[in-house]
């Protein structure tokens, strides 16, 4: 079984730095008629950058994405200066440059990996997939009989901020930032998954339908990996089907289709303000012109958030959304589940994090008012700031910054649920609802806790858990997300995560249960 | 002006830490809390998590470093060695006499030792302290084949830690069944089962006689009653723990196998009290052990002489007992008493599901049909509606019939409810019907509550 498992790991790590040297492989070569249907598609206008790029790049071949990257944002950023200098407005490319070079590219490439995508498909995600299920299924059995499987989590380097952890931790940053700023360096990924996306909305595969893709063969992984692990316990075997779910279905097939149908890319359980750009004019221009359907999804959008977010988490608290429904939470609960215990439990974490996520919360309902009152009222700024300003900044720095780099590339260092917990705003307002109007709670079981610390050591959200059941007292904290590991992880079933009446719901015992003190 | 001296409280386990929080909470006297074994208090009960890598050390530690000098709760890492009564002060092993106001005497147990050949030897230990837990890190490389000898539930977590580290472990176990002074038999052989299952070596019925050494003076072997040799290099012992009072023997206060205590935890010395482990109630309230090493008991005697010490003199009165364990994957919880060898008026109903390792025995008055206690394996149950029926004197159709309420399991899980209740009906002759769960029952008892 070990060695099988071994070999399973190979094969991943094969597949991994297969998929790792397609970023450095590969041939570009820009000819005449493709640019020229470059020029039309995106109305460039400089004449100098054409000119540029006949000189420099047209019929030229290139290896590897980086030489050519180079040499169209020189060109880009050449002309751009001029033309802002001589103040030719219409002539400035405004795309980002990082962007722009990307869809060049993305038409430029020829070679093997263009002409075989499918094999590649198979060397790079087909490897990788297979290693990991094998590695993966023969846990049924090295795991011994179902039961609380956390044998070793500290000795190994992996989780436990060793080595492999800290690799992984570049890794995953190193991806996050391929993806939100160099785009143009990883076309060849999308080009493998070109023919899938062909396949469901028609296009050709961009940085985002990549990332969509990969996104759910890691969850699907992943939720192989729980399933084993925790197959003792019913609850978090449903709720991992349930973020797969809606994962695959509602965040990556159905907004595929949509466009196939030329409907806006919609995902429908993606509620405001963490879709941060929901009332963005782009997008509200898109929907009402996109006619009846437009005008659901903007419906639905705000109903979403105002009516069902806060009833749902009354009947059931937060866990509904965090912990059932939401594609970063599934992520958390699959590919981070590893790393879990890894999240701060100090006093100090718990402060900042009030800080942090509620200044997220008021940062994006000022940026959504902003951006409102200049949709409808036409000015750029409000109060002498920019409207596109300030969406830019909390797009770079809480869309991707937060929420990518650091949300995700640090599961290995400060666990899986860093832009959860700190970061998303979306998570503070159920929260808040949570806190002081729902009835969810996690009940604690009388007297019976012996403060092993298991609990709080595996809460994701940094919750002291222990704190209260070793007081007798029922837990309520609005970061809860309703994992249920907790509960899974105690070992002398003190917890119970459930919905119940209001009153009483965070009632604090003198002593724990047990002790007469009444004298 | 003189400074007051502090409560002293030695041992900072569970029953001291407790006492020195509670009293904190409604006075600011100053309190000294003296321990040899680690700086900050840890939970005991986490040893085997650290051993197996579920947690860290400083995991095992309920509040954080810097709670201790927020209350205002100093902290002195030393031994004890002396204590005068007369005087009212004590002193360390590094020769400092130290005066107090009132001293608590919380020093938990020790591990028990038979005088077996070998039990000294390198390689044979107990599982009690920290030290304990780093002895057995420090060898554990070195260990391929280990024994664990007693049967209790220090015995089977040490066995699981040993196991879980890839070690082949042989569990001696004197009795003919594990735990079987406290078990009643279908709940003890299905934990049998269950070790066996796991690959532990398990032999019932069987008394070590030596420990044989190797020429580096480090055990590598031991020798069972039934002449049987088995190689190995640790042998856990893990025969129960007694009170650790050896330095309180020499002293006038009065002991026996512990500190002797009345039901205000008061010592035969004024201003002296003993609380946790290392206690003996001379009058143990009705139905309860003179000694209780258990953690829960540690904690609420330490809730109990805080009031005392604060100014309102509280007798120990422990309520309803209750217990939990964790028997390899098998978690189990106890409410009331169910006797390993019931008497003419006791009656056990035992439930079991084999294949998925879960069960339950509920003793009842034959005669009254009151319900007396409850053992669950594989399934949780709620603390307050048990104390709660055993208050009320409930009988045993009143639990069956509110199992939907009483059950504790995470949501989503399997209810076996209809099943037990079925068994229950077809062995008695009764027709309970099961009631469905209610929210408002549950509620109202634990409302009554304060
Ligand atoms: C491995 C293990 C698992 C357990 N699991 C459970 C469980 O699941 N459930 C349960 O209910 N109970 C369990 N117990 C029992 C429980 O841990 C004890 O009952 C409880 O810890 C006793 O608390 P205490 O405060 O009385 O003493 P202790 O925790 O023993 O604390 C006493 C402290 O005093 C110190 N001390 C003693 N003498 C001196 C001196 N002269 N000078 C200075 N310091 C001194 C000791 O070093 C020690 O640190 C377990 C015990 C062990 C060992
Ligand atoms: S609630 Fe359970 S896991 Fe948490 S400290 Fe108490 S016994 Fe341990």
């Amino acid at each position: 079984m070990k060695t099988l498992q071994k070999f399973g790991f190979g094969i991943f790590l094969t597949g991994l730095s297969l998929f790792c040297a397609l970023i450095f492989l590969g041939q570009y070569q820009l000819t005449p008629e493709k640019f020229d249907k470059l020029i039309t598609e995106k109305g460039i206008k400089s004449e100098l950058f054409i000119a540029n790029l006949n000189a420099n790049v047209v019929n030229k071949t290139f290896s590897g994405p980086f030489d050519f990257s180079t040499k169209i944002i020189a060109a880009l950023e050449e002309a751009n200066t001029i033309h802002r200098k001589k103040r030719e407005w219409s002539k400035v490319i405004w795309d980002k440059p990082h962007s722009f070079s990307y869809e060049v590219a993305k038409k430029a490439g020829i070679g093997s990996i263009v002409e075989h995508k499918g094999m590649f498909w198979l060397l790079t995600f087909g490897l990788g997939i297979l290693g990991s299920l094998l590695y993966i299924l023969p846990n049924v059995i090295t795991l011994g009989p179902p039961g609380i499987k956390n044998n070793d989590i500290f000795f190994d380097s992996s989780t436990n901020r060793g080595f492999l952890g800290w690799f992984v931790f570049i890794f995953l940053v190193a991806f996050y930032v391929l993806l939100y700023f160099f785009p143009d360096y990883i076309v060849n990924w999308t080009y493998i998954v070109d023919p899938i996306s062909k396949r469901l909305s028609g296009n050709l595969a961009s940085q985002w339908f990549l990332y969509g893709f990969l996104y759910c063969v890691v969850m699907m992984v992943m939720a192989i990996r729980m399933y084993i692990k925790y197959r003792n316990n019913k609850y978090q075997i449903l709720r991992t089907t349930s973020v797969l779910f809606f994962q695959i279905v509602f965040a990556f097939l159905i907004p595929e289709i949509l466009v196939r149908f030329e409907k806006p890319w919609y995902d429908f359980k993606n509620a405001f303000p963490l879709d941060y750009d929901f009332f963005f004019s782009w997008n509200l221009n898109s929907l009402i012109s996109s006619g009846g359907f437009g005008l659901f999804i903007l419906v639905w959008g705000i109903v979403l958030t105002l009516v069902i977010v806060p009833v749902m988490v009354y009947f059931f608290g937060k866990r509904w959304y965090c912990s059932w429904v939401c594609g970063c939470g599934g992520l958390a609960e699959t590919l981070g589940d590893p790393f879990r215990h890894l999240s701060n439990k100090s006093i100090g974490a718990w402060k900042l994090e009030r800080w942090l996520v509620h200044g997220v919360l008021v940062f994006s309902l000022l940026m959504t008012g902003f951006t409102l009152y200049s949709y409808f009222s036409g000015a750029s700024a409000v109060f002498g700031i920019k409207t596109q300003t300030l969406q830019n900044i909390y797009g770079f720095l809480i869309g991707s910054i937060f929420a990518g780099v650091i949300g995700t590339g640090f599961y290995p260092i400060f666990g899986n649920r860093v832009w959860c917990r700190f970061g998303c705003p979306l998570a503070a307002y159920l929260g808040l609802v949570q806190r002081f109007k729902s009835r969810f709670r996690i009940t604690t079981n009388g007297g019976q806790c012996i403060s092993c610390g298991n609990c709080s050591t595996y809460c994701e959200m940094g919750i002291d858990v222990r704190a209260y059941a070793q007081k007798g007292q029922n837990i309520v904290r609005s970061s809860c997300v309703g994992c249920g590991v907790c509960s899974a992880v105690c070992p002398r079933g003190v917890l119970k995560l459930e919905n119940g009446p209001l009153a009483n719901r965070t009632h604090l015992p003198n002593f724990p249960l047990g002790n007469t003190l009444d004298n | 002006m003189v400074t007051q001296p502090p409560i002293i409280i030695i041992g900072n386990g569970i029953a001291g830490i407790t006492t020195a929080r509670h009293i904190r909470k409604k006075s600011d006297v100053p309190i000294l809390i003296i321990s040899k074994e680690s700086r900050y208090f840890f939970s005991r009960t986490a040893l085997m998590y650290v051993y197996m890598g579920h947690l860290k050390w400083e995991h095992t530690q309920p509040y954080e470093n810097h709670f201790w000098k927020k209350n205002r709760l100093d902290l002195l890492e030393e031994t004890v060695t002396t204590i005068n009564p007369a005087l009212k002060t004590i002193g360390l092993s590094n020769g400092t006499e130290l005066s107090y106001a009132k001293l608590v005497l919380a020093t938990g147990s020790i591990p028990n030792k038979f005088g077996w050949p070998g039990e000294n030897l390198k390689g044979v230990q107990g599982l009690y302290s920290k030290q304990d837990l780093e002895n057995l890190e420090s060898l554990s490389s070195s260990i391929k084949e280990a024994i664990v000898v007693g049967g209790g539930l220090i015995g089977i977590e040490l066995a699981e830690m040993l196991h879980a580290r890839g070690k082949k472990v042989t569990f001696l176990v004197r009795e003919k069944s594990f735990w079987s002074n406290v078990l009643p038999l279908e709940d003890s052989q299905m934990i049998n089962r269950h070790i066996l299952s796991h690959g532990i070596e398990l032999k019932l019925a069987t008394n070590l006689i030596k420990i044989i050494e190797d020429e580096n003076g480090r055990a590598k072997a031991i020798l069972t009653e039934h002449g049987e040799m088995i190689p190995c290099q640790f042998v856990g012992l893990t025969a129960g723990v007694r009170p650790n009072i050896d330095f309180i023997k020499n002293t006038s206060i009065a002991s026996k196998r512990g500190i002797l205590v009345n039901k205000y935890l008061e010592t035969n010395q004024a201003d002296i009290y003993a609380i946790g482990d290392c206690a003996e109630q001379q009058e143990p309230v009705e139905g309860r052990r003179a000694i209780e090493a258990v953690w829960y008991t540690g904690r609420m005697m330490g809730e109990t002489l805080a009031k005392t010490i604060v100014g309102e003199k509280t007798a120990y009165r422990p309520g309803h007992w209750f217990n939990s364990a964790k028997l390899f994957d098998i978690a189990s919880q106890t409410y009331g008493w169910v006797a390993a060898h019931p008497d003419e008026n006791e009656s056990h109903f035992h439930w079991e599901n084999r294949e998925k390792n879960l069960g339950i025995t509920i003793a009842f008055n034959k005669t009254t049909h009151e319900f007396l206690g409850i053992n669950t394996f594989g399934l949780r149950m709620r603390h307050e509606i048990f104390d709660q029926i055993l208050t009320e004197k409930r009988s045993v159709s009143h639990v069956i019939e509110h199992l939907n309420d009483c059950n504790f399991d995470p949501e989503f899980f399997t209810s076996y409810a209809t099943q037990i209740v079925a068994k229950f009906n077809q062995e008695h002759d009764t027709n309970i019907r099961l009631k469905k769960k209610s929210w408002t029952r549950i509620f109202t008892n634990l409302i009554t509550k304060e």
